[in-house]
């Protein structure tokens, strides 16, 4: 029911701002990808770990983004890619979001020592480089794809904190909370009941825009070789794969992959940007 | 009475606990994490004694505790350990290598990010609700939405495959390295007035800072495109029209009032910087810190791993000090 509600305010919101645009594309772009990976078999025209024609070729009819060093179909892999990628960013987004929110909202509401303690320490968190930590920590745990979520959750835990905690401080401080705590209402109630549901529009806006941002953290993770490994199709490794054929010419093995990278990530930097239009939330990010 | 050498002062103090939690958080990260991180680098096939062994040169066999005071103290010291492959040097010493590089090119990356930045936004603001500011909206957007490698190579397929005219990796063509001053190829070849390393490690430079530069720009573009905005509607500016004040000057002024939230934003972009560089170094070859990084993880070399971490997180507490004080300089308002 409560995803009912979201969806229902979500499009009753759409068609009166100018932030309508951006939401409606971001979202076209979304569910394409999410309906090229959950029926990639059907989609895609050649197996994408096999060898299905001459290598190294231009994109032409047969193979309409060209074939790989090992004459594998360009856009098969493309297509199966969209697998890896969705999978370790959408799993890391639930995961990041159900330690920070609960976190941020706890935190903020009742403020105190540990506040400032998980404050300070989701701070640091936030200022050290995304990118980097996820490097440390993949490089700890070993490349795979599980180990690739646990990294890319923990980036993002401190952004879900501290926009959440923000937002339950200003919160915490309205009318109406005030009037529910009067009538003997349990932190626990005025926290699920009167916060956390003026929470939904600020978690949809940071939840695109952090994705739209791990989608980039991933590709890079995965270029840099620590999630997936031949014959794996990933996006971000097929860039790595492709880049010893560039100084040759050989340009379709890294153009179509990237710019995959690019749409999926704008998709939802789109719907973000748009939903905060939408909402006006403030932002620090 | 507030001052500014007292906001200094607390801020300079402050640095002290958030180095403390980012280094106690790499030490967690690198060790704490499942069990033995020398076994996960290095993998499971290694026979016993020589896990022992690269166990004990880490200081790895001692109790998490012990591995905690002596890895503070290692870095208070400034001693990082010693490399675990090659040549064995200090870590220090290999970071000293490679920080140059990375810092060049994240300040060339920097400077072009702001000067796109600030143009593209200014240009938004002054032509308020025209089809250009709409595409620097979409710019500014896009521009984030980039994935570095990609626009790298786009870049090096360009300008050094299809035209020639720049080349595609490295930081110098051997041989015209200039003498070491500080390391940083453009000053060095500056101070010893060297033209031709200079032209050739400029033209190295170019593509990899363009790549940083634009990926980074978009945040700009956007936030000084809205100050400027609300700045231009204030009444201080009004006034200086009403007054007939010279439109340059009016400019200047509005400029100086929208620039003051950029200074901060500077100071967050910094963090993306930083992981942008990392990308871009890999994809340009360039010999810096996150090659460093990436080819120690490779060569499963922990403590350089682990000091390059370090030096990071150290790195990052350091400018976010420099970012904040800047910050006040400009604004008098922030004071203690």
């Amino acid at each position: 029911m409560e995803v009912k509600n979201i969806a229902t305010t979500i499009f009753s919101f759409i068609p009166k701002t100018e932030g309508r645009y951006m939401v409606l594309t971001g979202l076209a772009i979304v569910i394409t990808v999410c309906l090229m990976a959950v029926f990639a078999p059907l989609v895609a025209p050649y197996d994408p770990i096999k060898s299905t024609g001459k290598i190294l070729q231009p994109p032409n009819s047969a193979h309409l983004m060209g074939t790989d060093n090992l004459g594998r179909d360009v856009l098969s892999r493309i297509i199966f890619g969209s697998r890896v990628v969705l999978a370790v960013v959408i799993s890391a987004a639930i995961i990041s979001m159900s330690i920070g929110v609960p976190l941020g909202l706890t935190s903020g509401y009742f403020g105190g020592k540990l506040d400032r303690a998980l404050s300070m320490l989701m701070d640091s968190m936030y200022a050290f480089p995304g990118l980097i930590l996820a490097i440390a920590i993949a490089a700890v745990l070993g490349p795979s794809v599980v180990n690739a979520v646990v990294a890319i959750s923990v980036v993002y835990i401190p952004t879900y904190f501290r926009m959440i905690r923000g937002q339950t401080l200003s919160i915490k401080s309205l009318l109406f909370v005030e009037a529910a705590r009067a009538m003997g209402a349990s932190d626990w109630r005025i926290m699920r009941k009167y916060i956390l549901p003026n929470l939904i529009p600020t978690l949809v806006v940071v939840f695109s825009l952090s994705v739209a941002d791990a989608i980039l953290t991933e590709a890079g993770l995965s270029f840099l070789g620590f999630i997936v490994s031949a014959p794996t199709p990933d996006w971000g490794f097929e860039l790595a794969s492709g880049r010893p054929y560039l100084p040759a010419g050989y340009w379709w093995m890294i153009t179509f992959p990237g710019l995959m990278v690019m749409i999926l990530s704008l998709g939802f930097a789109l719907i973000g940007e748009g939903m905060s239009e939408i909402y006006a939330p403030r932002r620090e990010k | 009475m507030p001052s500014l050498k007292a906001y200094i002062a607390t801020r300079v103090l402050l640095v002290i606990p958030t180095v403390f939690i980012l280094l106690t958080i790499v030490f967690f990260i690198l060790r704490i994490i499942p069990g033995n991180p020398i076994m996960a680098m290095v993998g499971q096939k290694v026979p016993e004694e020589v896990l022992q062994k690269l166990m004990h040169e880490a200081g790895l066999d001692k109790p998490a505790y012990i591995q905690y005071i002596d890895y503070l103290h290692g870095i208070l010291t400034g001693n990082l350990g010693k490399s675990m492959i090659w040549g064995r040097r200090p870590v220090i010493d290999e970071i000293m290598d490679h920080f140059p590089a990375t810092l060049e090119l994240t300040i060339f990356g920097f400077v072009l990010s702001v000067l796109i930045g600030v143009l593209t936004g200014s240009i938004a603001a002054f032509r308020k609700g025209s089809k250009l500011d709409s595409s620097m909206r979409i710019y500014s957007i896009v521009a984030y939405t980039l994935f570095i490698p990609w626009f790298g190579m786009l870049l090096q397929m360009f300008f050094g495959v299809y035209l020639r005219a720049l080349p595609i990796g490295g930081r110098i063509t051997p041989g015209f390295a200039p003498k070491t001053i500080t390391g940083l190829y453009v000053l060095d070849s500056i101070l010893t007035l060297n033209p031709t390393s200079m032209l050739d490690a400029l033209s190295h430079l170019l593509l990899p800072s363009l790549t940083l530069g634009i990926v980074l720009s978009g945040a700009y573009t956007r936030l000084l495109r809205n100050n400027l905005i609300d700045v231009l509607s204030q009444d201080f500016i009004v006034a200086y029209r009403a007054r007939g004040v010279r439109e340059r000057k009016v400019i200047f002024h509005a400029m100086k009032n929208a620039f003051i939230p950029v200074v901060t934003l500077m100071g967050l972009q910094f963090a993306i910087l930083l992981a942008g560089a990392v990308l871009t170094e890999t994809t340009f070859s360039w010999p810096g810190m996150g090659t460093f990084l990436i080819e120690r993880i490779v060569y499963r070399d922990y403590t350089s791993v682990q000091g390059a971490i370090v030096f990071y997180a150290l790195f990052v507490a350091l400018i976010s000090l420099i970012v904040d004080i800047i910050y006040a300089l400009l604004d008098p308002r922030i004071r203690y």
